[in-house]
């Protein structure tokens, strides 16, 4: 009885504060309580079905061939030679429309094509497709391949460094402000170090896996995505195909940290087979292309500068950070992003230069720029605090801006001095003594804390809210949920916005058919995929309302009734054959207006071996204040996995390439060491409450990249107090202590 | 990984006449040789399975020492009663190695032919003497933080990963055999692993038709302290930079027993018994303790970036003699 489609839907720009958010007046009681998963039964039996497990009738297999070069040509492939393997089928070689390299998340143009010319070891070269996995990767491993060997730039040397300016990303690549090097001159105290922090890499536990189709000219692609609308356009480019015609499905995702924000080789050279045989083609990476053929976070040079008077106000700031990538990728590690507004001082210097080498693409790793930024930038404060002779945390509180230092805007929400004296509270750390104090028996114990900061985004997201005519309520977008929960919290904010039962929700994410979403990444995903449910479920209120007889503001939706004016209406007896919106939110001015950050303070104990320089974790603390938290059991899984990727970036996790050959030496988990579960002691997590009116109208803010800002350097900070010794180039692996270590 | 034959054997006398041609492996746990044959590191074109053997025992020996079956899983060695009362040393190295699922399907006679993790080994890519003789070494003037500083050649720098077969190497382990023509040996752990020297492939003395079908363990010292001590870059599932396995007796005052193996710094579990009589008889001290350390090191030879390993394995092993001396 309700108009259908377009006449419900709603677009909000954010380009004022939005003061009242439906959440706040919701009766149904879910939103931010510690619901478990709702996809976890699905996940631990094994029926979640991710990319790779899709069998399609009549699939072939193709395993990916990966150069054994640096830098050259590819001068031949035997194609016939593999052919003659029992279960080959066929080798694809299509030297022009492969992949050079994965996208960057977000682009709408295709990856950089044409992998003839080798750039860099483990680049895709060709796909090798059998009746079986096994006999694909047996001709893959051994198919004869001629190089022409040429020259590369294997090491990161300051004297490759770019010549051109870099196009800003998303932070100008140059700033400044006042004048630093007067400042330093001045200064009571100054700090001027350099901190390096090496590639990493994601790790995701799923590899980066395609299944393609072709059905009349169309391509479907089950495929491990974060950002599907976006991925289906790149994809649709490669293939010069209009991105009607390819539609992705990523319906579970294990695991993305940035490494699936775009469309890897894989997916290029699986459509392209498919194509060729007219069958589907799965191609799932090995954990080498993996390491070898994705992307990396780039590693860091970080020169910090800090100026500071006798009191240790922050005169100066200057982040000076070099990273790397490929020639014709002008991507950069944006470690100066949250330098720009973390603490005070009049005179600024922060800049990003590209050292060029022939090492796979650098690109987006959980928390791009804050991540490794930080700890550059929270070390130095910590130098900083001990030269002038204060409590750490002090210095931070006499630092606190009153609005962004330099685009002189309001911050949106900022609770950093309330984490950092609510973690010390809770962490004794009181009880910190001078470096190289505490001891228990071989082992040096050490307190230390950092800041965390990571930008707030908030991305174009769309979102389709369905209620049927039994009631039931249907919520479908492009977004994905890679096992941050946004099955879960989405559902949450449906549930509580329309008055039903979680139970009574059914999620549908991952499918390009479906309305458009920005997917998941640089923690906007609940936001953005919140936000657009919530203004589609505000449209439906409206027209329950109405329905009802009352006023919007007067209606009150719990356990699938419709309350308002004295009466109590199943919602399903309101809806006719069933009522649908679309909610669309794009960021607006707000963006501009307002610094909008997510806060934290991170406490990490250590305790560093005098014998052997072997550094343990012995517990952390975590307190964040993110805006409204949606869920606090997915919220609190989301900086716990943070800050274990924090001990990982503080302790051993390195990607080494060898610089004789670009040969990436370290490319499985056997010799890339994560953190595994003796690493990780108690970490405890605290929210602080907030709302953000600024941010969006779930006044919620990014959570997922959060807990690993600054946790890397809280324990490097720790490593100082309990040892006296200062490390500046991560990880900190104990050879670089040893030298140090006092005698025992 | 390439196609293979795979043959069940049922029993060891069937094992070693299935294995007979050139390019057929045993596999038993399977947890190193699968993984390199994934890679095409390993490319066996039979295995012959003796994972169902009937090998899987722990016996009491009439010396008072131990009998351990070849398929003994490292799990169920580590904890055995009389390992962990008898050779602590045993069950702790055991239990700092791998991970709980892979001590599991790990076996005792496979962990004693565990391969090198070098990462030129393990690539394909790389030219690597041990795994295509002649084609050169990748590790040397590479990348080598992890590799051997004894015992090394200017064909290999790589170092035997294990943890097991050190703690065997510190109480003077027999290895005993059987081959196809049905003869049996018993070699000493001493014996049985062999430096690359020129022939980096070559990595034991056993001949291609043996099988290991049980290890046996002498009764340790009376009243001697034992030690397992491994120094890694995560706490767990990580292979050592230096471990060493210490078997110390201490009477009046003086060390009359001193036995220290050690891992992660050379092609093999590394002893130095000379540097062990310069224990024996006399007062533990850490002057004495230095010039241990020096003995042992005397020889060393970093590449650069495994330099640390000298004094690592200096104060590690200085640690663990104050340990295994102490009050």
């Amino acid at each position: 009885m309700f108009g259908l489609g377009k006449s419900n839907d709603v677009t909000l720009t954010m380009d004022r504060p939005y003061a009242e958010s439906l959440l706040d007046k919701g009766v149904q009681d879910v939103i931010g309580k510690p619901l478990s998963r709702v996809d976890g039964p699905r996940k631990v039996s094994g029926t979640a079905t991710y990319a790779a497990e899709y069998q399609l009738a009549n699939m072939a297999y193709g395993v990916l061939v990966s150069a054994t070069i640096g830098k050259g040509k590819v001068v031949s492939i035997d194609v016939e030679a593999a052919k003659a393997f029992p279960g080959v089928i066929d080798v694809v070689v299509d030297f022009d429309t492969f992949a050079l390299v994965s996208q960057q998340g977000g682009e709408t143009a295709a990856p950089a094509q044409g992998v003839k010319g080798v750039e860099y070891f483990g680049q895709i070269i060709a796909i090798v497709v059998g009746e079986t996995f096994e006999a694909a990767r047996d001709a893959a491993e051994q198919i004869p391949v001629v190089y022409e060997r040429e020259t590369g730039v294997f090491d990161f040397s300051l004297e490759h460094q770019h010549e051109k300016k870099l196009p800003d990303n998303n932070t100008p690549a140059h700033s400044s402000q006042g004048d630093l090097d007067t400042a330093m001159r001045e200064a009571a105290f100054t700090v001027d170090v350099i901190y390096t922090t090496p590639s990493q890499n994601s790790v995701a536990m799923e590899p980066h896996a395609s299944i393609a189709t072709w059905d009349d000219g169309a391509l479907t692609v089950y495929g491990a995505y974060q950002m599907p609308t976006s991925d289906a356009q790149q994809l649709a480019k490669a293939l010069g195909l209009s991105a009607s015609k390819v539609r992705i499905i990523s319906r579970f995702i294990g695991g993305g940290f940035g490494s699936k924000l775009g469309i890897a080789p894989e997916s290029v050279a699986a459509a392209l087979a498919a194509k060729k045989l007219g069958r589907p083609v799965k191609a799932v990476m090995l954990r080498h292309q993996v390491f070898e053929a994705t992307v990396r976070r780039s590693n860091t040079s970080q020169r910090m500068r800090l100026a500071a008077s006798a009191n240790g106000t922050i005169t100066g700031i200057g982040h000076e950070t070099t990273a790397s990538n490929l020639a014709e990728q002008d991507y950069f590690e944006p470690a100066g992003l949250s330098t720009h507004f973390l603490y005070a001082g009049e005179n600024r210097l922060i800049t990003h230069d590209l050292v060029r080498v022939n090492w796979l693409l650098s690109g987006s790793m959980r928390a791009p720029g804050e991540a490794v930024g930080l700890m550059g930038l929270e070390g130095a404060i910590d130098e900083l605090a001990e030269k002038v002779g204060i409590d750490p945390i002090e210095l931070r509180r006499r630092n606190e801006p009153p609005r962004d230092p330099e685009k002189k805007v309001p911050f949106s929400s900022r609770h950093l001095i309330e984490a950092l004296d609510t973690g010390a509270e809770m962490f004794g750390w009181s009880k910190r003594q001078k470096p190289g104090q505490r001891r228990e028996g071989e082992w040096l114990l050490g307190m230390g804390v950092a800041a965390a900061a990571r930008a707030n985004i908030l991305m174009e997201t769309s979102a389709k809210v369905a209620i049927g005519k039994d009631g039931s309520v249907t919520v479908s977008s492009a977004m994905t949920d890679i096992g941050t929960g946004s099955y879960t919290i989405l559902s949450q904010v449906a549930a509580e916005l329309l008055g039903v039962p979680m139970d009574r929700i059914t999620m549908k994410l991952g499918d390009t058919n479906d309305v458009p979403a920005a997917g998941s990444g640089g923690s906007w995903g609940a936001c953005s995929s919140g936000s657009a449910i919530y203004l589609a479920c505000e449209s439906l209120r409206g027209k329950l309302a109405n329905a009802l007889g009352v006023d919007a503001a007067a209606l009150t939706l719990k356990d699938a009734q419709a309350i308002g004016d004295n009466r109590s209406v199943p919602i399903a007896e309101l809806v006719g054959e069933g009522m649908e919106a679309v909610g669309t939110i794009k960021p607006g001015k707000q963006t501009k207006a307002v610094n909008q950050a997510t806060y934290g303070a991170h406490f990490a104990e250590v305790a560093v071996n005098l014998v052997t320089g072997e550094t343990r974790v012995r517990r952390m603390l975590g307190v964040f204040a993110a805006g409204r938290i949606l869920n606090e059991k997915t919220a609190r899984s989301q900086c716990l996995g943070g800050m274990a990727f924090g001990i990982g970036a503080a302790l051993t996790e390195d990607m080494i390439h060898d610089s004789r050959t670009g040969q990436l030496v370290i490319r499985d988990l056997a010799e890339y060491y994560v953190p595994v579960n003796a690493d990780v002691p108690q970490l405890q997590v605290v929210f602080l409450s907030e709302r953000d009116i600024h941010a969006n109208p779930i006044h919620a803010k990014g959570i997922g990249e959060v807990g690993i800002c600054g946790a890397g350097a809280a324990i490097a900070n720790a490593i100082f107090n309990a040892s006296g010794i200062r490390v500046r180039d991560f990880p900190i692996t104990l050879d670089k202590l040893l030298p140090h270590l006092p005698a025992f | 990984m390439r196609t293979f034959t795979y043959d069940q054997a049922d029993s060891p006398a069937a094992a070693v006449k299935s294995v007979a041609p050139p390019r057929a492996k045993f596999i038993a746990g399977g947890t190193n040789l699968i993984d390199l044959m994934k890679l095409q590191v390993e490319t066996p074109d039979r295995l012959v399975d003796i994972s169902r053997l009937a090998l899987t025992d722990i016996e009491d020996m009439d010396n008072g020492g131990l009998r351990i079956d070849a398929l003994v899983p490292n799990s169920d060695l580590a904890a055995d009663p009389r390992v962990i009362e008898r050779y602590e040393v045993l069950s702790r190295a055991l239990l700092a190695g791998a991970s709980g699922q892979l001590r599991n399907k790990a076996t005792t006679g496979g962990n004693l032919m565990q391969r090198t993790r070098c990462y030129y080994f393990t690539n394909t890519a790389s030219p690597c003497n041990k795994r295509e003789p002649g084609s050169g070494c990748g590790a040397i003037g590479g990348v080598n933080r992890i590799l051997a500083i004894l015992g090394t050649s200017d064909k290999c720098i790589a170092t035997h990963p294990g943890d097991m077969p050190v703690a065997m190497r510190a109480l003077d382990a027999t290895i005993a055999t059987l081959k196809a023509d049905g003869t049996r040996r018993r070699v000493s752990i001493h014996d049985f692993y062999s430096l690359p020297d020129q022939t980096p492939e070559i990595e034991t003395v056993l001949e291609h038709d043996e099988l290991i079908t049980h290890v046996e363990l002498p009764p340790p010292p009376n009243g001697a302290r034992q030690q397992y001590r491994k120094v890694r870059d995560r706490a767990s599932y990580a292979f050592a930079l230096v471990s060493v396995a210490g078997v110390v007796t201490v009477e009046n005052g003086k060390i009359t027993t001193a036995a220290l193996a050690f891992g992660g710094l050379a092609p093999m579990p590394w002893r130095n018994t000379a540097m062990e009589q310069g224990l024996i008889g006399q007062a533990p001290s850490d002057a004495l303790f230095e010039k241990a350390a020096e003995h042992l090191l005397a020889e060393a030879r970093g590449q650069g970036a495994n330099d640390f390993k000298i004094p690592l394995a200096r104060r590690t092993l200085i640690a663990c003699l104050r340990d295994l001396t102490g009050e």
